[in-house]
Protein backbone atom coordinates (compact mmCIF):
# COMPACT_ATOMS: atom_id res chain seq x y z
CA UNK A 1 0.00 0.00 0.00
CA UNK A 2 2.74 2.37 1.01
CA UNK A 3 4.74 1.57 -2.14
CA UNK A 4 1.78 2.25 -4.41
CA UNK A 5 1.18 5.58 -2.72
CA UNK A 6 4.81 6.63 -3.09
CA UNK A 7 5.01 5.54 -6.74
CA UNK A 8 1.81 7.42 -7.46
CA UNK A 9 3.20 10.53 -5.74
CA UNK A 10 6.39 10.33 -7.82
CA UNK A 11 4.40 9.98 -11.04
CA UNK A 12 2.10 12.87 -10.19
CA UNK A 13 5.11 15.10 -9.43
CA UNK A 14 6.77 13.99 -12.68
CA UNK A 15 3.70 14.86 -14.75
CA UNK A 16 3.20 18.22 -13.06
CA UNK A 17 6.87 19.24 -13.27
CA UNK A 18 7.36 17.98 -16.82
CA UNK A 19 4.23 19.34 -18.46
CA UNK A 20 4.40 22.53 -16.40
CA UNK A 21 7.92 23.24 -17.61
CA UNK A 22 6.89 22.50 -21.19
CA UNK A 23 3.90 24.79 -20.97
CA UNK A 24 5.98 27.64 -19.53
CA UNK A 25 8.74 27.33 -22.14
CA UNK A 26 6.25 26.99 -25.01
CA UNK A 27 4.24 30.07 -24.01
CA UNK A 28 6.97 32.38 -22.72
CA UNK A 29 9.83 31.15 -24.90
CA UNK A 30 13.39 30.55 -23.82
CA UNK A 31 16.59 32.55 -24.13
CA UNK A 32 18.10 29.95 -26.45
CA UNK A 33 19.62 31.69 -29.47
CA UNK A 34 17.94 35.04 -28.84
CA UNK A 35 19.39 38.29 -30.09
CA UNK A 36 18.52 41.09 -27.68
CA UNK A 37 19.13 44.72 -28.59
CA UNK A 38 17.66 47.11 -26.02
CA UNK A 39 14.00 46.13 -25.56
CA UNK A 40 13.95 44.23 -28.88
CA UNK A 41 14.45 40.50 -29.16
CA UNK A 42 14.71 38.31 -32.22
CA UNK A 43 15.36 34.63 -32.76
CA UNK A 44 17.35 34.53 -36.01
CA UNK A 45 17.61 30.74 -35.99
CA UNK A 46 13.83 30.17 -36.09
CA UNK A 47 14.00 31.08 -39.77
CA UNK A 48 16.47 28.32 -40.57
CA UNK A 49 16.39 24.53 -40.67
CA UNK A 50 18.48 24.32 -37.46
CA UNK A 51 15.80 25.85 -35.24
CA UNK A 52 16.02 24.70 -31.61
CA UNK A 53 13.34 22.36 -30.17
CA UNK A 54 12.00 24.99 -27.78
CA UNK A 55 11.35 27.46 -30.60
CA UNK A 56 9.71 24.69 -32.62
CA UNK A 57 7.42 23.94 -29.69
CA UNK A 58 6.55 27.64 -29.34
CA UNK A 59 5.81 27.93 -33.07
CA UNK A 60 3.67 24.78 -33.06
CA UNK A 61 1.70 26.03 -30.08
CA UNK A 62 1.03 29.56 -31.33
CA UNK A 63 0.35 28.53 -34.94
CA UNK A 64 2.48 31.24 -36.53
CA UNK A 65 4.90 30.76 -39.41
CA UNK A 66 8.39 32.06 -38.59
CA UNK A 67 9.92 34.45 -41.11
CA UNK A 68 12.58 32.71 -43.21
CA UNK A 69 16.17 33.92 -42.99
CA UNK A 70 16.37 34.61 -46.73
CA UNK A 71 13.31 36.81 -46.35
CA UNK A 72 14.03 38.86 -43.25
CA UNK A 73 14.02 38.95 -39.46
CA UNK A 74 11.39 39.86 -36.86
CA UNK A 75 12.17 41.76 -33.67
CA UNK A 76 9.52 41.98 -31.00
CA UNK A 77 9.26 44.22 -27.95
CA UNK A 78 6.89 43.91 -25.02
CA UNK A 79 8.56 46.48 -22.77
CA UNK A 80 10.08 49.92 -23.21
CA UNK A 81 13.77 50.79 -22.71
CA UNK A 82 13.37 50.86 -18.93
CA UNK A 83 11.73 47.39 -18.82
CA UNK A 84 8.25 48.79 -18.23
CA UNK A 85 5.57 46.72 -20.00
CA UNK A 86 4.04 48.46 -23.03
CA UNK A 87 0.66 49.82 -21.94
CA UNK A 88 -1.96 50.85 -24.50
CA UNK A 89 -3.30 53.55 -22.18
CA UNK A 90 0.07 55.34 -22.13
CA UNK A 91 1.88 57.47 -24.69
CA UNK A 92 4.78 55.46 -26.02
CA UNK A 93 7.32 56.99 -28.38
CA UNK A 94 9.37 54.80 -30.68
CA UNK A 95 12.17 56.85 -32.18
CA UNK A 96 15.49 56.58 -33.89
CA UNK A 97 16.78 54.67 -36.87
CA UNK A 98 16.50 51.09 -38.06
CA UNK A 99 19.20 48.70 -39.27
CA UNK A 100 19.98 48.48 -42.95
CA UNK A 101 17.13 46.76 -44.79
CA UNK A 102 15.35 47.21 -48.08
CA UNK A 103 12.00 47.52 -46.35
CA UNK A 104 10.77 47.36 -42.80
CA UNK A 105 7.39 47.29 -41.13
CA UNK A 106 6.37 47.98 -37.55
CA UNK A 107 3.13 46.41 -36.32
CA UNK A 108 1.14 46.43 -33.10
CA UNK A 109 -0.34 43.17 -31.80
CA UNK A 110 -2.10 42.12 -28.67
CA UNK A 111 -0.26 39.52 -26.62
CA UNK A 112 -1.82 36.68 -28.59
CA UNK A 113 -0.64 37.99 -31.95
CA UNK A 114 -3.91 39.50 -33.17
CA UNK A 115 -4.13 42.95 -34.68
CA UNK A 116 -5.91 45.54 -32.56
CA UNK A 117 -9.11 47.01 -33.99
CA UNK A 118 -9.27 50.78 -34.52
CA UNK A 119 -11.39 53.13 -36.60
CA UNK A 120 -8.48 54.15 -38.84
CA UNK A 121 -7.67 50.54 -39.72
CA UNK A 122 -4.08 51.45 -38.99
CA UNK A 123 -2.24 48.41 -37.66
CA UNK A 124 1.31 49.44 -38.41
CA UNK A 125 3.64 51.44 -40.59
CA UNK A 126 5.91 50.46 -43.43
CA UNK A 127 9.27 52.13 -44.09
CA UNK A 128 7.70 53.87 -47.11
CA UNK A 129 4.76 55.31 -45.22
CA UNK A 130 6.40 56.71 -42.13
CA UNK A 131 7.16 60.43 -42.01
CA UNK A 132 10.82 61.06 -41.20
CA UNK A 133 12.84 63.95 -39.84
CA UNK A 134 15.38 65.64 -42.11
CA UNK A 135 18.18 63.43 -40.72
CA UNK A 136 16.35 60.26 -41.69
CA UNK A 137 15.28 59.28 -38.19
CA UNK A 138 11.62 58.86 -37.33
CA UNK A 139 9.36 59.32 -34.34
CA UNK A 140 6.32 57.09 -33.92
CA UNK A 141 3.64 57.82 -31.32
CA UNK A 142 1.89 54.73 -30.01
CA UNK A 143 -1.11 55.98 -28.05
CA UNK A 144 -4.82 55.45 -27.62
CA UNK A 145 -5.75 59.00 -28.69
CA UNK A 146 -4.78 60.78 -31.90
CA UNK A 147 -1.33 62.34 -32.07
CA UNK A 148 0.25 64.57 -34.71
CA UNK A 149 2.74 62.93 -37.03
CA UNK A 150 3.10 59.14 -37.10
CA UNK A 151 0.34 57.83 -34.86
CA UNK A 152 -0.20 54.15 -34.22
CA UNK A 153 -3.47 53.62 -32.29
CA UNK A 154 -3.47 51.11 -29.43
CA UNK A 155 -7.24 50.86 -29.01
CA UNK A 156 -6.61 51.37 -25.29
CA UNK A 157 -5.70 47.72 -24.64
CA UNK A 158 -3.67 47.10 -21.53
CA UNK A 159 -0.74 45.07 -22.86
CA UNK A 160 0.56 44.94 -26.36
CA UNK A 161 3.64 43.95 -28.34
CA UNK A 162 5.41 45.81 -31.12
CA UNK A 163 7.01 43.87 -33.91
CA UNK A 164 9.64 45.37 -36.17
CA UNK A 165 10.29 43.26 -39.24
CA UNK A 166 13.26 43.89 -41.49
CA UNK A 167 13.05 42.53 -45.03
CA UNK A 168 16.07 41.78 -47.20
CA UNK A 169 18.55 42.69 -44.51
CA UNK A 170 22.09 41.69 -43.51
CA UNK A 171 20.88 41.47 -39.88
CA UNK A 172 20.61 37.82 -38.88
CA UNK A 173 22.42 34.95 -37.23
CA UNK A 174 25.78 36.80 -37.30
CA UNK A 175 24.43 39.95 -35.63
CA UNK A 176 25.48 40.46 -32.01
CA UNK A 177 25.23 44.05 -30.83
CA UNK A 178 23.58 47.42 -31.23
CA UNK A 179 26.52 48.52 -33.39
CA UNK A 180 25.61 45.97 -36.08
CA UNK A 181 21.94 46.77 -35.84
CA UNK A 182 20.92 50.20 -34.49
CA UNK A 183 17.37 49.64 -33.20
CA UNK A 184 14.93 52.44 -32.36
CA UNK A 185 14.40 53.29 -28.71
CA UNK A 186 11.05 52.89 -26.94
CA UNK A 187 10.09 55.37 -24.22
CA UNK A 188 6.90 55.74 -22.19
CA UNK A 189 6.11 59.44 -22.06
CA UNK A 190 3.08 59.50 -19.79
CA UNK A 191 -0.11 57.72 -18.95
CA UNK A 192 -3.65 58.99 -19.11
CA UNK B 1 9.71 9.86 5.58
CA UNK B 2 12.85 9.08 3.61
CA UNK B 3 10.73 7.23 1.07
CA UNK B 4 8.57 10.31 0.47
CA UNK B 5 11.75 12.31 -0.09
CA UNK B 6 12.89 9.72 -2.63
CA UNK B 7 9.51 9.93 -4.32
CA UNK B 8 9.80 13.72 -4.61
CA UNK B 9 13.37 13.63 -5.97
CA UNK B 10 12.51 10.77 -8.30
CA UNK B 11 9.40 12.61 -9.44
CA UNK B 12 11.37 15.75 -10.28
CA UNK B 13 13.99 13.75 -12.23
CA UNK B 14 11.27 11.89 -14.10
CA UNK B 15 9.59 15.26 -14.68
CA UNK B 16 12.70 16.40 -16.55
CA UNK B 17 12.33 13.42 -18.87
CA UNK B 18 8.62 14.14 -19.34
CA UNK B 19 9.51 17.77 -20.14
CA UNK B 20 12.09 16.87 -22.79
CA UNK B 21 9.84 14.29 -24.41
CA UNK B 22 6.85 16.62 -24.48
CA UNK B 23 8.85 19.52 -25.96
CA UNK B 24 10.09 17.26 -28.74
CA UNK B 25 6.63 15.78 -29.28
CA UNK B 26 4.74 19.10 -29.30
CA UNK B 27 5.32 19.94 -33.01
CA UNK B 28 3.99 16.48 -33.92
CA UNK B 29 0.88 16.53 -31.80
CA UNK B 30 -0.06 20.21 -32.21
CA UNK B 31 -3.45 20.53 -33.90
CA UNK B 32 -3.51 24.31 -34.20
CA UNK B 33 -0.13 24.78 -35.88
CA UNK B 34 0.16 26.83 -39.06
CA UNK B 35 -0.01 23.85 -41.43
CA UNK B 36 -3.19 22.53 -39.82
CA UNK B 37 -4.79 25.98 -39.82
CA UNK B 38 -3.99 26.46 -43.50
CA UNK B 39 -5.14 22.97 -44.52
CA UNK B 40 -8.76 24.04 -44.28
CA UNK B 41 -8.16 27.26 -46.21
CA UNK B 42 -6.05 25.99 -49.10
CA UNK B 43 -6.25 23.45 -51.92
CA UNK B 44 -3.38 21.07 -52.53
CA UNK B 45 -0.74 22.04 -55.12
CA UNK B 46 -2.51 25.27 -56.04
CA UNK B 47 -1.75 28.86 -55.13
CA UNK B 48 -4.49 30.02 -52.76
CA UNK B 49 -4.63 33.67 -51.68
CA UNK B 50 -5.09 34.13 -47.94
CA UNK B 51 -7.53 36.70 -46.60
CA UNK B 52 -5.89 39.89 -45.36
CA UNK B 53 -5.02 39.94 -41.69
CA UNK B 54 -7.56 41.96 -39.75
CA UNK B 55 -8.40 42.18 -36.04
CA UNK B 56 -11.50 39.99 -35.99
CA UNK B 57 -10.20 37.23 -38.21
CA UNK B 58 -6.71 36.32 -39.26
CA UNK B 59 -5.60 32.92 -40.50
CA UNK B 60 -2.48 32.90 -38.30
CA UNK B 61 -1.20 35.01 -35.41
CA UNK B 62 1.54 37.59 -36.01
CA UNK B 63 0.79 38.10 -39.71
CA UNK B 64 2.22 41.24 -41.26
CA UNK B 65 -0.79 43.34 -42.41
CA UNK B 66 1.38 45.17 -44.98
CA UNK B 67 1.69 42.01 -47.07
CA UNK B 68 -0.54 40.18 -49.49
CA UNK B 69 -0.03 36.48 -48.77
CA UNK B 70 -0.76 33.40 -50.83
CA UNK B 71 -0.02 29.79 -49.94
CA UNK B 72 0.68 26.71 -52.02
CA UNK B 73 0.30 23.62 -49.86
CA UNK B 74 2.31 20.99 -51.65
CA UNK B 75 2.55 17.22 -51.83
CA UNK B 76 5.50 15.97 -53.84
CA UNK B 77 4.50 12.30 -53.86
CA UNK B 78 3.13 12.51 -57.43
CA UNK B 79 6.01 14.55 -58.84
CA UNK B 80 8.11 17.69 -58.45
CA UNK B 81 6.56 21.14 -58.37
CA UNK B 82 7.28 24.08 -60.61
CA UNK B 83 6.68 27.44 -59.04
CA UNK B 84 6.55 30.75 -60.90
CA UNK B 85 5.96 34.00 -59.08
CA UNK B 86 5.96 37.32 -60.94
CA UNK B 87 7.74 39.99 -58.92
CA UNK B 88 5.56 42.81 -57.59
CA UNK B 89 6.61 46.46 -57.55
CA UNK B 90 7.94 46.71 -54.02
CA UNK B 91 9.11 43.43 -52.57
CA UNK B 92 8.25 39.80 -53.14
CA UNK B 93 9.48 36.77 -51.25
CA UNK B 94 8.92 33.04 -51.33
CA UNK B 95 9.42 30.96 -48.16
CA UNK B 96 9.34 27.19 -47.84
CA UNK B 97 8.15 25.35 -44.74
CA UNK B 98 8.07 21.66 -43.93
CA UNK B 99 4.98 19.87 -42.66
CA UNK B 100 6.20 20.73 -39.14
CA UNK B 101 6.50 24.47 -39.88
CA UNK B 102 10.30 24.58 -40.12
CA UNK B 103 11.40 27.34 -42.51
CA UNK B 104 14.04 25.56 -44.56
CA UNK B 105 14.45 28.00 -47.42
CA UNK B 106 13.46 31.54 -48.33
CA UNK B 107 14.29 33.71 -51.30
CA UNK B 108 13.37 37.28 -52.23
CA UNK B 109 13.03 39.02 -55.58
CA UNK B 110 16.50 40.55 -55.42
CA UNK B 111 18.33 37.32 -54.72
CA UNK B 112 16.31 35.67 -57.50
CA UNK B 113 17.49 38.54 -59.68
CA UNK B 114 14.73 38.38 -62.28
CA UNK B 115 11.29 39.70 -63.04
CA UNK B 116 9.85 36.28 -62.33
CA UNK B 117 10.95 33.97 -59.52
CA UNK B 118 11.07 30.49 -61.03
CA UNK B 119 11.97 27.39 -59.09
CA UNK B 120 11.60 23.66 -58.98
CA UNK B 121 10.78 21.97 -55.71
CA UNK B 122 11.46 18.28 -55.33
CA UNK B 123 12.39 15.73 -52.73
CA UNK B 124 16.02 14.65 -52.46
CA UNK B 125 15.14 11.33 -54.10
CA UNK B 126 13.55 13.08 -57.08
CA UNK B 127 16.58 15.37 -57.36
CA UNK B 128 18.90 12.36 -57.40
CA UNK B 129 16.88 10.87 -60.26
CA UNK B 130 17.42 13.90 -62.50
CA UNK B 131 19.68 13.05 -65.47
CA UNK B 132 23.21 14.48 -65.36
CA UNK B 133 22.93 17.01 -68.18
CA UNK B 134 19.82 18.40 -66.52
CA UNK B 135 21.90 19.14 -63.45
CA UNK B 136 24.42 21.12 -65.53
CA UNK B 137 21.75 23.62 -66.43
CA UNK B 138 20.91 24.02 -62.76
CA UNK B 139 22.59 27.44 -62.84
CA UNK B 140 19.61 28.96 -64.63
CA UNK B 141 17.14 26.62 -62.98
CA UNK B 142 16.82 26.93 -59.26
CA UNK B 143 16.21 23.53 -57.70
CA UNK B 144 15.19 23.29 -54.08
CA UNK B 145 15.24 20.07 -52.10
CA UNK B 146 12.34 19.65 -49.73
CA UNK B 147 13.19 17.70 -46.57
CA UNK B 148 9.58 16.50 -46.30
CA UNK B 149 7.10 15.28 -48.94
CA UNK B 150 4.43 17.72 -47.82
CA UNK B 151 4.77 21.32 -46.72
CA UNK B 152 3.93 24.91 -47.42
CA UNK B 153 5.18 27.49 -49.90
CA UNK B 154 4.29 30.99 -48.71
CA UNK B 155 4.32 33.78 -51.28
CA UNK B 156 4.36 37.33 -49.97
CA UNK B 157 4.13 40.65 -51.77
CA UNK B 158 4.59 43.92 -49.91
CA UNK B 159 2.07 46.70 -50.27
CA UNK B 160 4.32 49.57 -49.19
CA UNK B 161 1.23 51.78 -48.90
CA UNK B 162 -2.36 50.59 -48.34
CA UNK B 163 -3.29 51.70 -51.87
CA UNK B 164 -0.81 49.24 -53.33
CA UNK B 165 -2.53 46.21 -51.80
CA UNK B 166 -4.63 45.45 -54.88
CA UNK B 167 -1.51 45.47 -57.03
CA UNK B 168 0.35 43.17 -54.65
CA UNK B 169 -2.57 40.75 -54.59
CA UNK B 170 -2.75 40.89 -58.38
CA UNK B 171 0.86 39.88 -58.83
CA UNK B 172 0.38 36.94 -56.44
CA UNK B 173 -2.78 35.90 -58.28
CA UNK B 174 -0.68 35.51 -61.43
CA UNK B 175 1.72 33.08 -59.75
CA UNK B 176 1.52 29.36 -60.39
CA UNK B 177 2.37 26.23 -58.47
CA UNK B 178 2.02 23.09 -60.57
CA UNK B 179 2.91 19.43 -60.29
CA UNK B 180 5.10 18.21 -63.11
CA UNK B 181 3.50 14.85 -63.69
CA UNK B 182 5.77 13.64 -66.51
CA UNK B 183 8.79 11.68 -65.31
CA UNK B 184 11.85 13.92 -65.00
CA UNK B 185 13.81 11.85 -67.55
CA UNK B 186 11.78 13.09 -70.53
CA UNK B 187 11.61 16.64 -69.29
CA UNK B 188 14.79 18.08 -70.92
CA UNK B 189 13.58 17.31 -74.47
CA UNK B 190 10.17 18.72 -73.63
CA UNK B 191 11.71 21.87 -72.22
CA UNK B 192 14.19 22.67 -74.95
Amino acid sequence: MRLIFITLLALIIATAVGLGATWITATRGTDLGTLTIGPWTARPRTGTADVDPYSRATIARSGELPIGTGDGIAFSATTDDSKRPLDGRCDVIVSGVTPAARFWTITLYDRKGHLVANSLQRYGFTSEEIVRNSDGSFELHVASRARAGNWLPTGGIERYALMLRLYDTPVGVATRTQRDAPMPSIATAGCS
Amino acid sequence: MIRVLFAIIGGILLGGVVHLVSVLALPRIATQDAYSRLTALTTLNTVTPLPLADPSHSPMPFMDPAFAVAVCRYDLSSGSIKLTVPVSQAYTSVSFYTRRDVAYYAINDRSAGRKVIELDLMTEAQHAQLPEEEDVTAADRLIIDSPSTTGLIVLKALAAEPGMMAQAQGSLAASKCRVQTEPPAVKPSAKR
